[in-house]
This record gives C-alpha cells, sequence and structure tokens, in this order.
C-alpha cells in the first residue's frame, strides 16, 4: 500500500512541477507573482473541455491548441495588464494579478456555469497499468511523463539558447541586459507566455482525470506558489524537486491523516521550509 | 563621432546633469573626470539610453540617437560598461560573454569576435566554464569590459572601472583600454581617479555637480591649475 501511495504522489508531483516552473518563471523574470497562473490551468482544461464535447477532439489531440490558445493568453496578459503595473509601487503589481484571476474564473462561471463537467472518455479514460501491487492510472502516467519532459524541455531551452539565456540575464540585472541589446519588454512577455503554455499543456494533461469548472485551477495554482517557495524562484529543476516534495507530501498526509489533512501536511512543510531556507531549498 | 549637445538629464525629472556638450572623436581615448555625484554615470546613461534626456541632443555617426530605446543603441555600435560591473554572476563566463554578442546575427562572426577579446583576456579563456559571481573583482571588470567589446563597438564607453579595485589592477585595466583604443576601438572613459585617467587619455573634460567646467588635451587638464588645486591636491 505504501508503494502505491508513493507511487501516485510521485505522478502527482510531477504534474504540479509542470505547473509551478511557469510561475517560478515568472516569479524570477519579472519579479511578480502571478496569481492568475492556476486559472491559466483552468482555461487550458475548458479549451480541452470544449474541444472534446464539440469536435470530439482527444484532449492529448487539442494539447497543441490549448498550450497555443494560453501562450497568447500569457502574451496578451503582459501586453495589457502587467506592462502597466510591474514598475508601480508597493502590492499594485500583486492585485492587478489577483484581479485577473477573479476575472477569469467569473468569466468562466459566466459563460460556462459553475457546473463540474468532466471529459468522460479520452483515450486513457480507465486504463491502467499493473505493476504487482502497485496500480498505475494512465491518464496519471501519461501527464505525469509529458509533463516531466516538459519541465526539461523547457529547461534546456533556458539554459542552452541565446533567447533563454536573454532571459537569465534580464532575470538577474535588467538594466545590463538591456546595455547588452536584449529587448527586456519582449523577454518578459516572451516569459509570461511561455509561463501560459506550461500550465496550458498542464491543464490539458489534467483534464483527462479531473473535473472540469471555473475553481479547477485555483488549488494547483496556491500549490504552485508553495512548490516554487520550496524550490527557489526562477528556478527549473528547483520547481520539479519541490512538484515531487509536495505530491509525495500530499499522498503520504492523505494516507496517514485522512484526505481532508492533506494540505495541512503541505501547507506545514511550506511553513517550516520558509523558517529555515527562506529562499528555499535550492534558491539561487 | 559621438556628440552631446546641451544635455539635460537626470532622474523622476529632477536633472543631474545641466548643459553638459562635448565631442568624442574616431579613434581617441577621451575621459570625462569628475568627483562622486558629479554626474558622470547619468551621461553615459542617457547616451546608452537607459534614460532620456530632459534636453538637448546626443548624436551618433550624424544620427539623432536621445530618442532610441537602450537595446537598440548597442547596434549602433555604442556599447557601456556600467559602474559596479554588473557581470551576470549566476552565468558562465562564456554566456555572459555570448549575451555581449546579442546583437551579432552572425555565428561565425561571434566565434571570431570571442577568440579575439579572449586574446586580450586570456584569463577569461582559462576559466569560460566558471559563474562570474566567483570571479575576484578585478577579473569581472575584465570580463565586463570584454563583453563590451563582444557587440564590436565603434565606442566603448567605460564608468568608474576603478571602483572597488586595488592601484596596482587599475594601472592594469587603463593598459587593456589603452591597447583596445589601439586596436581601433574608440574608448570613453568616465573616471573618479582623475589623474590616471587624465594621464591615460588623449583628451578630458572635467564635470563638477553636473556642468563641464573645463575641458582640453590631457596635458593641458594635468597642468592647469583648476584641476591641480581640486583634484591632484597640489
Amino acid at each position: 500500500m505504501i508503494e502505491q501511495v508513493a507511487v501516485s504522489g510521485l505522478l502527482m508531483g510531477l504534474i504540479y512541477a509542470l505547473v509551478a516552473v511557469g510561475l517560478s518563471l515568472t516569479w524570477g523574470v519579472l519579479d511578480i507573482i502571478n496569481f492568475a497562473h492556476g486559472e491559466y490551468l483552468m482555461l487550458s482544461m475548458y479549451t480541452a473541455f470544449w474541444l472534446y464535447t464539440l469536435f470530439n477532439m482527444d484532449p492529448y489531440v487539442s494539447l497543441p491548441l490549448a498550450a497555443l490558445l494560453i501562450f497568447v493568453i500569457g502574451y496578451l496578459n503582459y501586453k495589457i495588464v502587467i506592462k502597466k503595473v510591474i514598475d508601480a509601487p508597493g502590492l499594485t503589481a500583486l492585485l492587478a494579478t489577483f484581479g485577473l484571476s477573479l476575472l477569469f474564473r467569473n468569466l468562466a462561471q459566466f459563460f460556462w456555469t459553475p457546473n463540474i463537467r468532466f471529459i468522460s472518455n479520452t483515450i486513457v479514460t480507465d486504463k491502467k497499468i499493473e505493476l504487482g501491487s502497485v496500480v498505475l492510472g494512465m491518464p496519471q502516467l501519461v501527464a505525469a511523463i509529458g509533463s516531466i519532459i516538459m519541465v526539461f524541455v523547457i529547461y534546456h531551452f533556458i539554459t542552452k539558447t541565446k533567447i533563454g539565456k536573454a532571459i537569465q540575464a534580464t532575470a538577474q540585472d535588467k538594466s545590463t541586459a538591456r546595455l547588452m541589446g536584449i529587448n527586456t519588454e519582449k523577454i518578459y512577455a516572451l516569459t509570461l507566455a511561455i509561463a501560459g503554455a506550461a500550465a496550458g499543456i498542464a491543464g490539458s494533461f489534467m483534464s483527462t482525470f479531473y473535473p472540469v469548472y471555473p475553481e479547477s485551477g485555483m488549488m494547483y495554482g496556491l500549490l504552485g506558489f508553495v512548490i516554487v517557495a520550496l524550490g527557489g524562484f526562477g528556478n527549473i529543476m528547483g520547481a520539479l524537486y519541490g512538484g515531487i516534495i509536495i505530491g509525495l507530501a500530499e499522498a503520504f498526509g492523505a494516507y496517514f491523516l485522512g484526505t481532508q489533512f492533506k494540505y495541512a501536511v503541505v501547507f506545514l512543510i511550506y511553513l517550516v521550509v520558509i523558517q529555515f531556507k527562506p529562499r528555499g531549498l535550492f534558491g539561487w | 563621432m559621438l556628440r552631446v549637445k546641451n544635455l539635460k538629464a537626470g532622474y523622476d525629472g529632477v536633472p543631474v546633469i545641466f548643459d553638459v556638450s562635448f565631442e568624442v572623436r574616431e579613434g581617441e581615448l577621451v575621459s570625462i573626470v569628475g568627483s562622486n555625484g558629479a554626474g558622470k554615470t547619468t551621461i553615459l546613461r542617457a547616451i546608452s539610453g537607459l534614460i532620456k534626456p530632459l534636453a538637448g541632443e546626443i548624436e551618433f555617426m550624424g544620427e539623432r540617437i536621445d530618442r532610441i530605446p537602450a537595446h537598440e543603441i548597442v547596434e549602433r555600435g555604442i556599447a557601456h560598461v556600467p559602474e559596479g560591473r554588473h557581470v551576470f554572476g549566476k552565468m558562465s563566463i562564456r554566456d555572459n560573454l555570448l549575451m555581449g554578442a546579442y546583437t551579432i546575427k552572425s555565428e561565425a562572426e561571434i566565434r571570431k569576435t570571442y577568440e579575439e577579446v579572449c586574446d586580450i583576456f586570456p584569463r577569461l579563456r582559462e576559466r569560460e566554464s566558471q559563474k562570474a559571481e566567483t570571479l575576484s573583482g578585478g577579473e569581472q571588470q575584465m570580463l565586463a569590459i570584454a563583453r563590451g567589446l563582444m557587440s564590436r563597438p565603434k565606442i566603448l564607453m567605460v564608468d568608474e572601472m576603478s571602483l572597488g579595485l586595488m592601484p596596482i589592477l587599475v594601472d592594469k585595466v587603463l593598459d587593456i583600454l589603452r591597447e583596445i583604443r589601439n586596436r581601433g576601438t574608440t574608448v570613453l572613459l568616465v573616471e573618479q581617479k582623475v589623474q590616471e585617467a587624465l594621464e591615460m587619455a588623449d583628451r578630458g573634460y572635467v564635470l563638477q555637480t553636473g556642468r563641464i567646467i573645463t575641458s582640453g588635451t590631457n596635458k593641458e587638464l594635468l597642468e592647469s591649475d583648476l584641476v591641480k588645486k581640486a583634484y591632484l591636491g597640489m
């Protein structure tokens, strides 16, 4: 039974990691907390749901579309909202992204009702793999594998490509990055777009086994913050490790204390870690 | 080559420099000297587009550049080595240098420039995969200058390179700047180490509380009573 709990926790943790990567990038590069990040997830899940319902597209097929759509939404969020508040004092940027989050959630409720919906028949629904006593749900397994691949793709992009390095340079020292000829405005918009695409992909994967409703993304957004705080702001591999820790903590918390207390364990870990390592376990 | 006319600039609308005019000709090494707070950094930040001038004109190679955003200034051939070095500490030395060449499209040209720059700073090649933050202050200054050269600038502007360096290193960096000039890059040096900066330069300007109070060749300035009294303690 313990192995089952560990494996389930690990799979969820890998998905959390992909959600957190985007949040971590946004935080590390733009130095803002994007409260709307969880809503990107929700919007992507609705995209998968509607494409499935209206055109019978499997979420795995519609995944690139959802990713692209949230990429564009992230980009526009920067251009229309965040750009205007990024240099404003105090909590302005924070409140702006909080406002965005409420806006997305309420728009979803307005257009699509608060009803909980499921994508009931994807190519992985109800499929599972049994390894001895451990059962792996196919939707979760595919989502976890897809997520970890995406985390490594993003990591590679940031550390190895020229644009990725420009993103790093902008994160470390914006003025100096501009002196190098880097258009930091473009980098900011691109960072938010990439963060959106990552959440979009995570959302598509999750839509195969998680209910779709306006608040779908909320808890994941929140867990994302915890993971980013554990992993260190702007640290992609940190988000991966943080995601795994939180996934396992949640699974074991639920197993030993009951599901109603699983988040208590998660946030307890968070509180303990920031007491001793305020820059995160793997902070830069 | 670079002509600054009646420049007024500052922060949040409050001017720090007033009516500053000077000129750098191709192939020269020009120093702007003055004490801390005179406005030297502000001049460079206005030229490189990090701040918008409140009034006046900046002309480079015959083109007005004072309304152009910072990231487009570099492409025109102006490299600015900022005060306090500002290397990208978490990135490798190699990546720092590659960021310097961000505006250059051709891979071959970047590689060639990389080799040339590393010939001037062999230490950097030896340590190219090390993170920049692990370098000493002097090495970081070398890296910052090398990074500036990576964009193949027509003019290299160096802000307060002596800051936090021991005197022997200051002399070394000045020698390197002289060599860079001899290889054909124009250099604009901004310094509070007045004597060293003037000795090294062809011409100089003296900036005091936001205004240029005198200018001339290095000899004229080093021998002028004003400079002797105010800056050289003679």
